[in-house]
């Protein structure tokens, strides 16, 4: 017995409700966070995530609601995204009931906000998002750069270097997402993922591409990853959170069943 | 009467901590920073995140130490990861700081016990299943083995092996729960673990604590 790899689902929350759907079980809201959360808490999910998209600046403080709800009711880990820019920010997202918060275009841009956020509210709270993209030619050794800006804006950055200076900083965890698998169902970028996870002292969340459970083993025993996350195939039904853990306990992971 | 006071030292995520004792059916749960609120609630929960100094002056500036001595010697007392480490007598967690000292024992980093051939991730993050030690009322109903979610980069050593309740494995054994008399605490987070940890903040609610001299 161990700690056990953890299975991440990752919900898109707009405005107070989740998007792009959610069709794996039989909900009478498909966009209602609390419902959703509690399935997948009692499908054994092992934590959550919710990525805020929510563009108006107006229905900003939306996901605070989501947040306190969502806390109130399901007792796993939350972990909230996107948006975050000012400690105050964070401080906002862990008093409605937020265990984390992952950060990215913001410690870009001012790296120091780790640090802070660390000293004030403890590296476990801090997760940094790394939106890699491969820059390398095909022939040369493997390289990504850090892009922000939900991948917009390439950073230059080099997406192992930043990470392990990130662990360094004060972040208690890496989101490492592949910018170039993300929505491909081809897999994880399995390098990058190992690159990443033996490059910093942290764990390491995998996530972009996931297509079915076959990646998610992979993630763990090749990319070395110490939680993975998935949207789409739990979202519609093709695979159980069940069905993952007992693939992967087949080959030798360690799961919370 | 206060059912349950949750102490609030600014650190960590206070609000799962209430909605979950809530949930398992607490009444009066008050989350406080004032040492007479401490001072006459029946239960006492001590949760917490963070750095062990930053806790320990947060304590002082509320003037909570002497009543957290003063309830856990006479009522059921949950501390809950830096809540479990403050307990003890000291932490080499920012150069060495004096803690609480109502536990013998110090609090050690994990990076003692990760090795060249055994490289550890730190913090020690997600969930872990636990091996049971020593009986008692708050496990009651949970498996042995259950899993629980932890996130630490220090750890609890004891002074007094009798002390450990169970333990978990990372890069060694660890103490994830200690009690004596009517404290009971734990590395893990039982307000993040799901139905296991429900089932133990239900049975702390119940329980009555080996307490001699009751108000």
């Amino acid at each position: 017995m161990g700690l056990a790899k953890r299975i991440i689902p990752c919900l898109d929350v707009n405005a107070g409700r989740v998007v792009k759907g959610v069709r794996f079980v039989d909900l009478r809201d498909a966009g209602d966070p609390v419902a959703i959360a509690s399935e997948y808490d009692r499908a054994g999910a092992d934590e959550l995530v919710f990525l805020d998209i929510t563009a108006s600046h107006e229905q900003r403080d939306t996901i605070l609601h989501v947040v306190e709800a969502v806390a109130s009711e399901v007792f796993i880990p939350l972990t909230v995204g996107g948006g975050i820019r000012t400690l105050a920010d964070i401080r906002r997202l862990l008093n409605a009931g937020a265990d984390k918060v992952a950060i990215n275009t913001a410690v870009v841009e001012y790296p120091q906000l780790v640090t802070e956020a660390a000293a004030r509210v403890g590296s476990q709270c801090i997760v940094v998002a790394v939106d890699a993209k491969r820059v390398s030619e095909a022939s040369a050794p493997p390289r990504w750069s850090v892009y922000t800006h939900g991948g917009r804006r390439p950073t230059g950055l080099d997406a192992v270097a930043w990470s392990r200076r990130m662990a360094e900083a004060g972040a208690g965890e890496i989101l490492l997402t592949s910018m170039d698998r993300d929505g491909t169902k081809l897999g994880f970028d399995l390098e990058l993922t190992r690159a990443v996870s033996e490059g910093t002292g942290v764990p390491v969340i995998a996530s972009g591409g996931v297509g079915n459970l076959a990646h998610l083993i992979d993630g763990v025993r090749l990319g070395l990853a110490d939680a993975v996350l998935a949207a789409s195939i739990f979202h519609f039904g093709e695979f159980t959170i069940q069905q993952a853990k007992a693939a992967m306990a087949e080959h030798g992971i360690e799961v919370r069943r | 009467m206060i059912g349950i006071a949750v102490i609030d030292y600014g650190m960590g995520n206070l609000r799962s901590m209430a909605k979950a004792l809530e949930y398992v059916g607490a009444r009066s749960v008050v989350v406080t920073a004032d040492a007479e609120t401490v001072a006459h609630a029946e239960r006492v929960v001590f949760p917490g995140q963070g750095a062990v100094r930053d806790c320990m002056s947060a304590l002082q500036r509320s003037e909570l130490i002497d009543v957290l001595g003063q309830t856990a010697a006479e009522r059921p007392f949950l501390g809950v990861c830096m809540g479990m480490q403050a307990l003890m007598s000291v932490s080499e967690e920012n150069e060495g700081v004096r803690a609480l000292d109502l536990l013998p024992g110090s609090v050690r980093h994990f990076r003692h016990l990760s090795t060249a051939h055994q490289k550890l991730k730190i913090p020690h993050m997600g969930w872990n299943s636990l091996c049971w030690v020593r009986e008692h009322p708050l496990w009651e109903g949970i498996e042995a083995g259950a899993w629980f979610y932890f996130v630490h980069s220090y750890y609890v050593a004891p002074a007094d092996e009798r002390l450990v309740l169970a333990q978990a494995e990372y890069g060694a054994t660890f103490a994830a729960a200690i009690g004596k008399d009517n404290i009971f605490a734990t590395q893990f987070h039982p307000e993040k673990s799901q139905q296991a940890g429900l089932r133990l903040l239900e049975n702390f609610i119940r329980w009555d604590g080996y307490a001699r001299n009751r108000y």
